[in-house]
């Protein structure tokens, strides 16, 4: 077992930088997730840490050896691809024992270990077919059972879910979970569902276009995101920006309404409010234009406009709602679920 | 298709026969032509149903001295010559151009591109071509009349890299990665997974390159003077000509017969592979 240190890394592919100076320590046993958008060099990222990529500069260490110049066969690493990359002309079991046969373990200790490996996954009767006979979630997990036979200090996983269907997504990841738990290796996670995200990581590092935006656990991203970025990627309906005006303790939004609260904050702001803090009162400041219901059974999302702007507001309420479109509802939002951003740098003004 | 339409079945068909007639007729003389004796075929109608010389005439010609009155060197003795020529030319060939595309496609090496492209345009430079020259070498180095001189010139093979380095792009860049993580070096990564990964693709080659090699005449007719290092194709028409009475049809169509019979063995043995190949996207 192992932790990975990343200082001052940094990536290029000829003059381009791809990853800015990254830093981040990931403790001995935690499973962290990378997210962010496509193309912000996530698996770019991950590709380094593997030993895929060469590091430009700074330095990725696991326990307390400088890996940079290893080869990916001596980081004591595993691997699961999104696409599996499981060898096709190979049984599972010759799959999943290739990498012990390259380094040279005795036979009856790789089948024991395949023989565990299926056990863990559920995979024993698949042992003799090849990859092309599987579906893909039994692909997945043969892409599982391939790395952890290794024992190896670190998983990395690039988007392994991403080629099932929805329902067995959820499965998987619950699975994918229980699993890091129960063997308590050190694993990284890419993945652009931020969902996945908030549901598997101990700790999340949002990237946006090659610079980490915040790096800590999935109830501080979103309780006190750090910047505009992370505010409006973590949450699902993501965050409402209002553009406000504050001053000595008031919020003066686009169309006259205040709202209480951001003592510590002057000046030109943002303010977010995440739809599920909004909560309809009659004489709420922030007066809603509804324009279209989305109803979700559990709870409904009201979409609209702030009255008298065309900044977009969704709100979402518990149960049915149902009212005319174009009426107008009022909301309040408790001053703790205000969060109040700089408007020009994007960065949360802290209390 | 299922539609139901008797005329357009029955000319269908007619084309169908028609085609298998015209392939098949020159055969089927070439067959009954060996069956008889030599008096026989020098009559005006030839024969369309087989004779009974068919085991003498077999036995002359593998065995004997091939035709009477030459001193031309038997005939199982050529079918030798032939498939050793024919199989290290294959072999030869695949084992080149698989290890050249691995080159091309997995390793960064300076001017990559220039070489690739060099090994490329030889497309344009087959073997009639660069004759004279290769015989200059060939002959300087000592290898007329071997089987090194037969098979060595023929072996480089634009085609055939060309076709594993085509091969080999379409297995995605994780696979090799995977096998990097597995700790396979790239010797390991070449033997265990890209040459079974393009096994059927080695198999379409082989029978291409086996017939390609075996019915190579012009070459072997200009390197070897030895009679015992004749092979069976260039025979066929020294057979012709050598004769000052008229051919022995049942002869030379008997050494006709046997020359074809390595390559359909080697077509029909392959098929399930080599139609794989050819069609198989799947990696
Ligand atoms: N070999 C390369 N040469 C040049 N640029 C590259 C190369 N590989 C990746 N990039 C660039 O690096 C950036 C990060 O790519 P990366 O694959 O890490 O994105 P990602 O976050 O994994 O995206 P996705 O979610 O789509 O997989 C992209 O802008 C991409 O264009
Ligand atoms: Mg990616």
């Amino acid at each position: 077992m192992a932790s990975i240190t990343m200082t001052d890394l940094v990536k290029a592919y000829g003059d381009v930088e791809v990853l800015h100076h990254i830093e981040g320590d990931i403790h001995d046993g935690e499973f962290v997730v990378i997210v962010g958008p496509s193309g912000c060099g996530k698996s770019t990222l991950l590709r380094m840490v593997a030993g895929l990529e060469r590091v430009t500069s700074g330095d990725i260490s696991i326990g307390d050896k400088v890996v940079n110049d290893l080869e990916p066969a001596d980081r004591d690493i595993a691997m699961v691809f999104q696409n599996y990359a499981l060898y096709p002309h190979m049984s599972v079991r010759e799959n999943m024992a290739y990498g012990l046969k390259i380094r040279k373990f005795a036979k009856d200790e790789i089948d024991r270990r395949v023989q565990e490996a299926a056990d863990i996954l559920e995979i024993g009767q698949y042992l003799d077919r090849k990859p092309r006979q599987l579906s893909g979630g039994q692909r997945q997990r043969v892409a599982m059972g391939r790395a952890i036979v290794r024992n190896p200090q670190v998983f990395l996983f690039d988007e392994p879910l991403s080629n099932l269907d929805a329902k067995l997504r959820v499965q998987m990841r619950l699975e994918i979970r229980k699993l890091q738990k129960r063997l308590g290796v050190t694993s990284i996670y890419v993945t652009h569902d931020q969902v996945e995200a908030m549901t598997l990581g101990d700790r999340l590092m949002v990237l946006n276009g090659g610079y980490v935006e915040q790096f800590g656990t999935p109830i501080e991203l979103y309780d006190r995101p750090a910047t505009l970025f992370v505010a409006g990627f973590i949450g699902s309906p993501s965050m409402n920006f209002l553009p406000a005006t504050a001053n000595s303790g008031t919020l003066t939004l686009g169309n006259g309404a205040t709202v209480s609260g951001a003592a510590h904050a002057s000046g030109s702001v943002t303010l977010g409010i995440r739809p599920e803090h909004l909560v309809r009162d009659e004489n709420g400041p922030v007066r809603i234009s509804a324009q279209m219901f989305e109803q979700l059974g559990a709870n409904t999302l009201v979409h609209g406009v702030l009255e008298g702007t065309d900044t977009d507001v969704v709100a979402s309420l518990p149960g049915h709602v149902t009212a005319e479109a174009g009426s107008v509802m009022s909301f309040k939002a408790s001053a703790s679920d205000l969060h109040i951003f700089d408007s020009t740098s994007g960065k949360r003004i802290e209390e | 298709m299922i539609e139901n339409r008797p005329i357009l079945n029955m000319v269908s068909h007619a084309v169908l026969i028609f085609g298998v007639i015209i392939v098949a007729l020159p055969i089927w003389i070439t067959f009954v032509a060996s069956t008889h004796d030599p008096v026989r075929m020098t009559q005006a109608p030839i024969p369309m149903l087989p004779g009974g010389y068919f085991w003498e005439n077999f036995k002359q010609t593998l065995f004997g001295g091939g035709l009477s009155g030459t001193e031309s060197a038997p005939v199982w003795r050529m079918l030798i010559n032939s498939l050793m020529m024919a199989l290290m030319i294959s072999f030869g060939k695949i084992a080149i151009s698989l290890l050249s595309a691995f080159a091309i496609v997995y390793f960064k090496f300076p001017f990559r591109m220039g070489f690739f492209w060099l090994i490329f345009i030889t497309l344009m430079l087959p073997v009639e071509v660069r004759i004279l020259p290769t015989f200059e070498v060939v002959a300087d180095l000592g290898m007329l009349n071997s089987y090194w001189g037969l098979s060595i010139p023929l072996i480089a093979s634009a085609t055939a890299t060309f076709m594993f380095r085509q091969v080999f792009l379409t297995i995605p860049d994780e696979m090799l990665e995977s096998a990097r993580i597995d700790g396979a070096g790239p010797l390991r990564f070449f033997w265990d997974i890209l040459i079974p990964l393009s096994r059927t693709n080695i198999a379409a080659l082989f029978v291409i390159l086996f017939i390609y090699g075996w019915n190579q005449y012009l070459w072997p007719l200009l390197i070897t003077t030895e009679t015992d290092m004749t092979t069976i194709v260039m025979s066929i028409k020294q057979m012709l000509e050598a004769a000052e009475q008229s051919p022995q049809w049942n002869i030379i169509m008997m050494t006709a017969l046997l020359a074809m019979i390595p390559p359909v063995f080697v077509v029909v043995a392959m098929q399930r592979l080599f139609v794989q190949g050819l069609t198989e996207t799947d990696k």
